[in-house]
């Protein structure tokens, strides 16, 4: 076991986890953002930095500090290590600068974007980013492009996360999904825009943390928020089958993966699940799908997640909270 | 004259072929090696050499070397980094050009001190002519028992490739080298683990500079002594320098480490003064990616030192007053040169070069590059140059590999020491474009 202190609050974690993992035992308060890590997906991260922390401490062994920051979802704890977080002013500028980067080429279209109410782009800008842009330079533009019948690529709003690269490479067969291009010209493809013929290629879009990949089955169907999730399952031969079904009044306009607290899914499904079940009749309906109390989603209901428990957590101390320079 | 180990033999007739090499001594150092030496004791003689990476970082090559994992049964790497594509930087070219051989000697000799049995050259996809003169010296080392099965009957076998890149900045970055010698995308890993650790194939694995390797061949015949005694402090040995831009004689150097500037720049045996008698503006000591200096800090420290061709000497100052060694790519700047569009120049290269992974050098090159243009182009405001500043704070240090740093160091130092161009820029446009009349045609 390694001891790590988060922002004050200290953590006894198993060799080997990630700073990332380890700041969301504790929770919320001191978790950094993450918009291309994502849990299920191997080797995910590095990639987009906003969830760069400052190592004030290496280990209890070499307590130097890391020169530069680092990117938590792929950093590991050691013993002794201090990190701050939230508490770090070059790390909450850094992530405001890294917002910045992100949007200077998004299109700001959320009032027409089907992922508006639950983007990750969305809740990281407004929690680290700044009410004025800086640029007025023309933005990045891409054709849309379908990916099969069911799924739209909209490059255009894209953030390069490479997570549906890897989720193509890790749980679709032979390959046909990847980056093309260099710089801020490289794009998501399919080489020739090939569809991907794949029973589980929905899940692609389960991972988007943006609306890159949105499901034309569910496409201006209607805002989230208006739609209620509610725990399914069904007896599927490809998948769990378990799914949370969106519902607006008796109709189930989409079927999604479960997601956890952090917007991960927590397990994938097929596309027969996602795509194709869309009477109640095909399901068990269980219960309210939880969702956290900060999303607008919620705004109609229920209940919160609970922390997990098995970890000792232990308060140190209470470090001032930087404020945001805006 | 300044004492030579690359070029030494440079101008010999023939040299380009196996015969003239081996007459004057070539291979030597394999022999030596694998009939007299351990691997550890090259290793050994490295670390006494003092010799450090001439692709950029200087990082001492013996510690690299010995930081080398050695796992039983698995295979270990080395690899030549080739793909010398710094803006400025041109030895690796003229050395495989000139004396192909001195590379494929150190590769050997190298290969066997890492146990290495497969060795791969890297190179720029540009230097295509290059890669037929290294396939006709391998050739000629297979056929003449240098390389392959048993060599010298020692028992120790090494197979030697040559890989052409497609031609991308990026790849010189030693992962994304990798990445790309296995036949994916270009892109850098994400580090930890680090090449000697899990390199190529998930292998062990060395990857160094062209120059590096070379160096290896003399250290290996004369030791790492011999070799310290050259150069100056940390700085051993001696180094390869491109020289170009507003000089009498532009072209690849080998000085020996610590002669002041002022002599490369001036003195008959190396650049040979500034062209048609006009005064030193500015330099780029080390390739397109460190800080440019201007004449009177290049010249001299910050304490009114001269300054010396060295890792110590060019960095003097940290990047308030000095600048690095870098890959020696030597870019001298007369009195006309305009700051503001060599800039623009450079932006343009690293956003064109950027990976694209991951988002501060993603977006923040391509938004540099914009207001370079919007600047050079009499729209820029004072806003601007301070926004300039801004991004590439937020580029350094924040991203996966250097390239990032590389894209922010050449702005941040055009603006810390020639912050006055820019605002003479923004404000009065017009009678900049006149002196550059040539430049803006060409943009336009
Ligand atoms: C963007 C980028 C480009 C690079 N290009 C080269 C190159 O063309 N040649 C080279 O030898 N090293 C290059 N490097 C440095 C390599 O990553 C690596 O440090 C070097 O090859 C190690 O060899 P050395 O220790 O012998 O210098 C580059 C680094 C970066 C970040
Ligand atoms: S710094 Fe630039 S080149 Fe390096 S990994 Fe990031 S995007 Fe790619
Ligand atoms: S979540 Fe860690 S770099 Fe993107």
């Amino acid at each position: 076991m390694a001891k790590v202190t988060i922002d004050g609050i200290e953590i006894e974690v198993p060799e080997g986890t990630t700073i990332l993992q380890a700041a969301r035992l504790i929770g919320p308060e001191v978790a950094p953002p993450a918009m291309c890590y994502h849990s299920k997906v191997k080797t995910s991260g590095g990639y987009c930095r906003t969830c760069l922390v400052e190592v004030s401490k290496g280990s209890e062994k070499d307590p130097r500090p890391m020169p530069k920051l680092v990117p938590s979802c792929r950093t590991t704890v050691m013993d002794g290590m201090e990190v701050s977080n939230f508490t770090s002013k070059k790390v909450v500028d850094a992530r405001k600068s890294i917002v910045e980067f992100l949007l200077i080429n998004h299109p700001l279209d959320c009032p027409i974007c089907d992922q508006a109410g639950e983007c990750h782009l969305q809740d990281l800008s407004y929690e680290n980013g700044s009410a004025k842009t800086r640029t007025d330079f023309e933005r990045r533009t891409f054709n849309k492009i379908d990916i099969g019948n069911n799924i739209q690529l909209h490059m255009t709003r894209c953030i390069l996360c490479y997570r549906c690269v890897k989720v193509a490479e890790q749980i679709t067969d032979g390959r046909v999904h990847g980056v093309i291009n260099r710089g801020d010209h490289a794009e998501i493809s399919t080489y020739v825009a090939q569809a991907i013929d794949n029973d589980f290629s929905g899940n692609v879009i389960d991972v988007c943390p943006v609306g890159a990949l949105t499901d034309k089955t569910f496409r201006f169907k209607s805002r989230v928020w208006f739609t209620k999730p509610m725990q399914a399952h069904r007896d599927c031969d490809k998948c769990s089958g378990k799914v949370n079904l969106w519902y607006k009044g008796e109709e189930v306009l989409r079927g999604t993966g479960r997601k956890d607290q952090w917007g991960e899914i927590e397990e994938f499904i097929c596309n027969t699940c996602r795509f194709d079940k869309k009477k109640t009749s095909d399901w068990v309906v269980e219960k309210p799908a939880s969702i956290s109390h900060q999303s607008v989603i919620s705004a109609n209901h229920y209940e919160v997640f609970t922390k997990p428990t098995e970890f000792k957590i232990n308060i140190v101390k209470t470090l001032p909270i930087e404020e945001k320079t805006n | 004259m300044g004492r030579k180990i690359l070029l030494k033999h440079i101008n010999e007739p023939g040299i380009q072929g196996y015969e003239t090499y081996r007459r004057i001594g070539g291979y030597a150092s394999v022999e030596k090696a694998v009939k007299t030496m351990t691997p550890d004791a090259i290793v050994e003689e490295v670390k006494k050499s003092g010799l450090r990476g001439r692709g950029g970082a200087g990082f001492p090559t013996g510690m690299k070397w010995s930081f080398l994992a050695k796992p039983e049964g698995v295979n270990r790497y080395l690899v030549c980094n080739a793909d010398e594509s710094e803006p400025g930087t041109f030895k690796d070219r003229y050395l495989m050009e000139k004396i192909p051989h001195l590379l494929i000697e150190g590769m050997i000799t190298s290969s066997f001190a890492l146990g290495a049995h497969t060795s791969y050259i890297y190179i720029r996809g540009e230097y295509f002519y290059i890669v037929n003169i290294l396939e006709k010296a391998i050739e000629e080392a297979y056929a003449n028992g240098w390389l392959g099965k048993n060599i010298l009957g020692t028992g120790y076998d090494l197979d030697l490739y040559v890989h052409v890149g497609a031609g991308a900045y990026i790849c010189g970055e030693e992962t994304a080298l990798l990445e790309s010698l296995e036949g994916k995308r270009g892109n850098p890993r994400i580090k930890p683990p680090f090449p000697a650790i899990k390199g190529l194939w998930g292998c062990p694995t060395v990857v160094n500079n062209v120059e590096t390797i070379a160096s290896v061949v003399s250290i290996v015949n004369d030791g790492g002594d011999a070799y310290a005694a050259l150069g100056i402090g940390r700085s051993t040995g001696t180094k390869l320098i491109s020289a170009s831009g507003h000089i009498n004689k532009p072209g690849v150097y080998e000085i020996e480490m610590g002669i002041t500037v002022e002599d490369f720049i001036y003195s008959d045996e190396y650049c040979g003064g500034i062209l048609n008698g006009k005064k030193l503006k500015a330099v780029v000591a080390g390739g397109s990616s460190v800080p440019i200096l201007p004449a009177e800090l290049i010249l001299k420290t910050a304490n009114g030192e001269k300054r010396l061709m060295s890792y110590e000497g060019l960095s003097d100052g940290g990047f308030a007053t000095g600048t690095m060694l870098g890959s020696g790519g030597f870019i001298v700047m007369d009195e006309t040169t305009n700051i503001v569009q060599n800039l623009y120049t450079f932006a343009r290269f690293y956003h064109h070069e950027s990976c694209g992974q991951c988002s501060p050098c993603r977006e923040g090159t391509a938004w540099m590059e914009k207001i370079m243009h919007k600047i050079l182009h009499g729209h820029g405001t004072l806003a601007d140059v301070d926004l300039l500043w801004e991004i590439q704070s937020k580029i350094e240090g924040n991203t996966i590999c250097p390239l990032g740093d590389a894209a922010a160091w050449p702005v941040a130092s055009a603006i810390r020491h020639f912050r006055s161009e820019f605002e003479e820029y923004v404000k009065n446009p017009e009678s900049i474009k006149e002196v550059n009349h040539l430049y803006n045609t060409q943009l336009a």
